[in-house]
């Protein structure tokens, strides 16, 4: 058997991902809900799992393990893939 | 939060370090003078930036461990092997120097005192960290909302905030993983399903429950909780990876 592509104490809640995204974003993401485009669930942002000792940031659907952001500023350029999202929602507009 | 503290766009900015005051033998609290704070919830982090000589740079989350109510911003860091930026901020800070973060951070593991219902904390190791701030929180808003806390540490010298886990309204259970000292009154095992049972609060009086630590030990505590009839909806979870275990 190989290493399994994400150890379980890799995983993290949004707050990690929090702060970098605060680099795009001038809402705070950890209230947002979204709606995964892999298995159309939607739930809390806080109820995804975030992964953020790659290169870039990771986080995935805790139902369906889809990927539904990836963010990453290597090489002095941020890079936000957001095609496995379906819908973002964000309160206090 | 008002929706206008949300649109706030995060800038680095620097911190003077008041002091750096031993917590435990691995953990450091970091004493910080921060120009025109905005001022955090209970329960924030901020994040904290490294840069090297050549350019390189490094960053962390660290929980804020002082109320909003507070003149200054506290941190706790704990030294983990290999740890690039804790060792540098455990070891080689010192008064004076400055440090660069940004924050306050998060609007989702933060407990506002005039949220309604008990409360239910579950650390483990530098996990009470954040429920430093929320019971320092209750104490200074003299709340009368129940607060219960269960912290799991390795052993007595490793637990953080001694000083500052009790006070009105607030009910305290410990519980030491590795060694206990003679005439320890607390619990001596890993956190379980039963002990959740016996020492946090029922679900029937659906307290909000905060659960903080390293990932297994959250997951693990998240799931009691559940089955153990909360809601989902109730559980806010922060996890902080592999490092720094109770």
């Amino acid at each position: 058997m190989s290493t399994p592509p994400n150890p379980p104490d890799r995983r993290l809640d949004i707050n990690a991902a929090a702060g970098p995204l605060a680099e795009l974003f001038a809402v705070d993401l950890t209230l947002a809900t979204v709606q995964c485009d892999g298995c159309s669930n939607t739930t809390d942002l806080a109820r995804y799992d975030v992964y953020a000792d790659g290169p870039g940031l990771v986080i995935r659907c805790q139902g369906c393990d889809h990927v539904v952001l990836r963010y990453s500023t290597a090489g002095g350029r941020l890079r936000l893939d957001m095609t496995g999202t379906r819908l973002l929602v964000i309160p206090g507009g | 939060m008002a929706p206008a503290a949300l649109r706030r766009r995060l800038n680095w900015q620097l911190a003077e370090v008041l002091s750096v005051t031993t917590e435990t033998p691995t953990a450091r609290r970091l004493r910080l003078a921060v120009h025109d704070w905005a001022g955090h919830a209970a329960g924030q982090h901020v994040d904290v930036r490294l840069t090297a000589p050549d350019g390189y740079t490094a960053q962390r989350s660290y929980s804020i461990a002082s109320p909003p109510q507070a003149p200054h911003l506290d941190l706790v860091v704990e030294r983990l092997e290999n740890g690039e930026v804790s060792e540098y901020l455990t070891e080689e800070l010192r008064s004076g120097d400055l440090l660069e973060l940004r924050g306050p951070i998060g609007g989702y593991f933060v407990w506002p005192a005039t949220a309604a219902g008990p409360v239910q904390l579950i650390a483990g190791g530098s996990g009470v960290v954040p429920f430093l701030s929320m019971l320092g929180h209750h104490r200074a808003t003299r709340s009368e909302i129940q607060v219960r806390l269960l912290y799991s540490a390795r052993t007595e010298a490793d637990l953080i905030g001694t000083g500052e886990l009790a006070g009105p309204g607030i009910s305290t259970t410990l519980t030491l993983t590795r060694a206990v000292p003679p005439g320890w009154e607390g619990l001596r095992r890993r956190v379980d399903v039963t002990m959740l049972a016996e020492h946090t609060l029922a679900p029937e009086r659906s307290p909000l429950v905060f659960v903080c630590g390293p990932t297994a030990f959250v997951e693990t505590v998240a799931a009691g909780m559940l089955s153990l009839g909360h809601d989902q909806s109730r559980i806010k979870t922060e996890r902080f990876g592999a490092t720094g275990g109770p």
